[in-house]
């Protein structure tokens, strides 16, 4: 025992597991780089919990990584040495440390999750005031973000086919083929599909809900950054997937309520739509076998429209 | 066993070499329908990677697509076609097909049997494969292409078919899935019955190879879930062909429930792909770093803690899917809760390398290369399974890039570790050790160049299944095309070096890597029946550094006191 674990080994090991932590810790930092503008509160609370698995994972990876690659460089056999290494079939105390850490590692990651999870209410009618992320480590600070909010919007309908987006806002007599929602207000949804599966995604939001045909899904989420922002089908619905995308405003209240009066004042018009344009044309650039393809629906008649080259973050 | 009865075999009785009484002993009886395990074992390894080579290039046409953001390369609808047709191939021509090879070459060797308990059966279950292949194929060619529902085949767009035929390349998609299903679920029965069955004498379940062990735990999930995929196979069949309405939300049907009956299978399907590739790493880590595998026991019984747990886990599929609440964390919970025994085997494995006598073989580095990606999967796989991150991240390309470094990186390098290893036994010949460590240094660079981009652009918020895409993407893009391409390359010093070998290369030897198994025992190639006696085993596997014979007879009907030279006795010198 002596010799395995003697006093500068345990100083070597202590040191390479403080330098993995820090390392590990700046990873868990820079996780943050990697996602789109935090322009929901659910944004916030899943950039958190992102963060804090990346830390826990490269902690992870670089210790095994590292045990391995040392063994690679260091631990070879000579050319002509044909012996056997040391005959050790196992380690009681090892492998049950290495069945408990693990163990108590996803009871922490998993707490951390449901809290998220719970905080985020995506599914739920009514969330809490306040989102708070949740505690990772001890003495981290914590954030609270808006949640729910006094002023009561009525849900708008999110209307998908093959292949476009329509939003409804009922009570104001609007549809739009652009996304409209102010700022710090609970945004409510009522999901629809006319045909196929489809998925409500808006990456700068951290946000997805798969749109069932035959079903009205009720969804919510809170945005608090003015900005445009690029909404997304991300459920595979066939021929014109990939263009079915759109973009979603976020803005202040005042402006939120003059938009909805001004939309409501416009006459209808055909939106532009992608895979109808596509489909239109007889023959389409590329590789062509004249595959069949399901019909787009058509272009939908909104009283307001948006064109796509506005830009979006 | 008396020694009057070593006495009277006669002791230069010349290994067999006949692959059967009556049977072609040459290139021909690989196609022949041929009842030996060995040769259908080959069968199954050759024509799998021939259509791991065909689902290849239709990934680089995908990415030739994907190298600009516009669909311009190929039409939307042959792209859809493309990466369905990619999944397809890859996961039932390539991966299970494979890995039966392997199984069926390896286990009776392995458990001292002289072929699978039903020989007949074992070939059918074969033949089948070349059949739904051809279907398959063959649906590029129907009015409309082939399926372009995705692998999944989500209805409703799965049952939309803009052609309206009869036959349709989803309808022969369907078929072709049906058959793969009933092929295996023959593989199964076959494989689970010789491993209960024909063990040899001595070998009780704690002196069985670990490859075995993760074998029979991979063919067990299949008997337990392959049928609710074939059942929900059929009935997405008849909802397209003859008009019932299992699935259409427009005639009161329920889509979600497809997804269920889809994921109950479809996801510890995963884990029957790479449970014997976990076997594979377990055999070859002993072996080149001379040492036993670590943790023996615990590693063999968490295989089965992977079946169970596999089989409720499915859910996280569908995190954002039509699903409540309350199953979401609860498959968040089940699903976070299998990182433990595979935590408990990659940590095995570590410490079976750790302190060894390394020999870097080709063999090794696939091996040593796998496990590192295996273990970035694994990590990206427990963030997956967090569902407030899922939701985010959920059909994007980091799902995308997360798979692929299960499939490509453990599974494709753990295979090409197990063809490296026992290449020599399966043709007595060895391969070019150079090729070898050109073809990993290929393969491991280009996957990490193609899948590792995916993983940024699933968290910008890239859709998966997607033939054109915003400008912000096309930089991490364009290096994963071009890890593709070099990925494509790196198949052919492997391809060059399997074919050169096995008509040119040196004689082998039975036990070229002095490794310690039954299958090291007999002839390289193995004679028809592999054993001329049946060995009787007295020693648990992995005897590395110590000095117990494995067996107490000769599994060649020599007498034990003069071993046959270059076989590995208990890793006693000879």
């Amino acid at each position: 025992m002596n010799r395995v674990f003697n006093r500068r080994r345990i100083l070597g090991l202590m040191a390479l597991a403080m330098a993995n932590l820090a390392i590990s810790y700046w990873m868990g930092q820079q996780a943050y780089g990697w996602l789109p503008p935090q322009a929901s509160s659910e944004s916030i609370l899943v950039d958190k919990l992102f963060s804090f698995m990346t830390a826990v994972g490269t902690f992870i990876f670089i210790g095994v990584t590292g045990t391995l690659l040392y063994s690679m460089f260091f631990q070879r056999a000579a050319k002509y040495d044909e012996s056997d290494g040391p005959p050790i079939e196992g380690n009681v105390t090892l492998e049950v440390v290495w069945t408990a850490v693990p163990i108590l590692l996803i009871i922490w990651i998993g707490t951390v999750s449901f809290n998220t999870y719970d905080q985020m209410s995506l599914l739920e009618a009514i969330a809490p005031p306040m989102l708070e992320t949740v505690e990772t480590v001890p003495g981290d600070l914590q954030t609270a973000v808006s949640g729910d909010a006094a002023e009561d919007y009525p849900p708008i309908e999110v209307h998908s086919r093959q292949w476009s987006w329509e939003f409804r806002y009922p009570e104001a007599n609007v549809s739009s083929t652009e996304l409209h929602l102010p700022i710090n207000q609970r945004a409510h949804f009522k999901l629809t599909s006319d045909d196929v599966l489809h998925g409500f995604y808006v990456p700068a939001f951290r946000v997805k809900q798969d749109i069932v045909p035959g079903r009205e899904i009720d969804f919510s989420f809170t945005p608090i950054r003015i900005g445009r922002y690029r909404l997304r089908d991300s459920e595979y619905s066939g021929t014109y997937f990939a263009a079915n995308q759109t973009n979603v405003v976020v803005e202040s209240e005042s402006d939120y309520k003059d938009w909805l009066a001004t939309a409501a004042a416009a006459t209808p018009i055909t939106a532009s739509n992608i895979a109808a344009e596509d489909f239109a044309r007889a023959t389409e650039s590329g590789i062509s076998l004249g595959w069949a393809t399901v019909e787009p629906a058509p272009a939908p008649t909104v009283n307001y429209t948006h064109s796509e080259e506005d830009s979006y973050e | 066993m008396s020694s009057a009865s070593v006495e009277v075999r006669p002791s230069e009785t010349p290994p067999s070499f006949q692959p059967e009484p009556g049977a072609p002993d040459n290139w021909r009886r690989f196609f022949s329908f041929s009842t030996d395990h060995k040769v259908i074992g080959i069968q199954y390894i050759v024509t799998a990677f021939i259509f791991f080579l065909l689902g290849g290039l239709l990934a680089m046409v995908m990415r030739g697509e994907l190298i600009t953001p516009d669909a311009d390369l190929v039409d939307r609808t042959v792209y859809n076609g493309l990466f369905t047709m990619h999944g397809t191939i890859m996961l039932f021509m390539w991966t299970f097909p494979m890995l039966n090879g392997l199984a069926n070459y390896l286990v009776p060797l392995q458990i001292g049997a002289r072929d699978m308990a039903f020989p007949r059966l074992n070939a059918a279950a074969f033949w089948l494969v070349p059949v739904f292949g051809v279907i398959l194929v063959v649906s590029f060619f129907v009015p409309g292409g082939p399926s372009q529902s995705g692998w999944w085949a989500y209805p409703p767009v799965s049952l939309q078919n803009p052609t309206g035929n009869l036959v349709n390349g989803q309808a022969l998609w369907l078929l072709a899935v049906a058959l793969s299903g009933i092929s295996s679920i023959m593989g199964a029965v076959n494989i689970v019955t010789t491993i209960f069955r024909m063990r040899a004498p001595g070998m009780g379940w704690f002196k069985m190879p670990a490859f075995c062990w993760t074998v029979f735990s991979a063919q067990m999930i299949q008997l337990i879930g392959l049928p609710a995929l074939t059942a929900g196979a059929v009935m997405l069949l008849l909802d397209l062909t003859v008009g019932t309405s299992f699935f259409d939300p427009t005639r009161g049907g329920d889509p979600i429930l497809y997804q269920h009956f889809f994921w109950f299978y479809s996801h510890p399907a995963v884990y029957v792909i790479v449970l014997p590739i976990f076997g594979v790493f377990s055999e070859v880590f002993p072996v080149y770093a001379r040492k036993p595998l670590f943790g023996y026991k615990v590693v063999v019984v968490s295989s089965l803690l992977i079946t169970g747990l596999s089989l409720v886990v499915w859910v996280h599929h569908m995190f954002a899917s039509g699903t409540p609440s309350w199953m979401r964390m609860l498959f968040m919970f089940t699903t976070m809760a299998i990182s433990i025994p595979t935590g408990i085997k990659v940590f095995a494995w570590v410490a079976t390398v750790w302190g060894g006598k390394l020999r870097l073989t080709s063999a090794m580095l696939f091996a040593l290369g796998g496990l590192m990606t295996f273990l970035f999967a694994g990590i990206t796989g427990i963030m997956l399974s967090s569902a407030p991150f899922d939701i985010h991240v959920n059909n994007t390309y980091f799902v995308v890039g997360h798979f692929h470094y299960v499939i490509n990186g453990a599974v494709v390098m753990g295979f090409y570790a197990a063809i490296y290893h026992w290449f020599p036994k399966m043709t007595g010949r060895m391969y070019y050790e150079g090729l070898g460590k050109l073809h990993f240094a290929l393969t491991f660079i280009g996957i990490n160049l193609i899948f590792l981009p995916m993983h940024p652009l699933g968290l910008m918020g890239m859709p998966r299944r997607v033939a054109s895409y915003d400008p912000e993407f096309a930089f991490w893009n364009v290096i994963a095309s071009l890890g593709g391409f070099l990925l494509g390359v790196s198949t052919l010093p492997f391809i060059l070096n399997m074919l050169s070998s096995w008509n040119f290369g040196k004689d082998a030897g039975d036990n070229p890597w002095r490794a310690i198994g039954l299958e090291w025992m007999v002839p390289s190639p193995p004679p028809h029946e592999n054993f001329e006696e049946i060995p009787v085993i007295v020693s648990p596997p992995y005897g590395y550094g110590s000095d117990e014979p494995l067996t107490s007879n000769n599994p060649n009907g020599e007498s034990i006191d003069e071993p046959l030279p270059g076989i590995a006795i208990g890793g006693a010198a000879v």
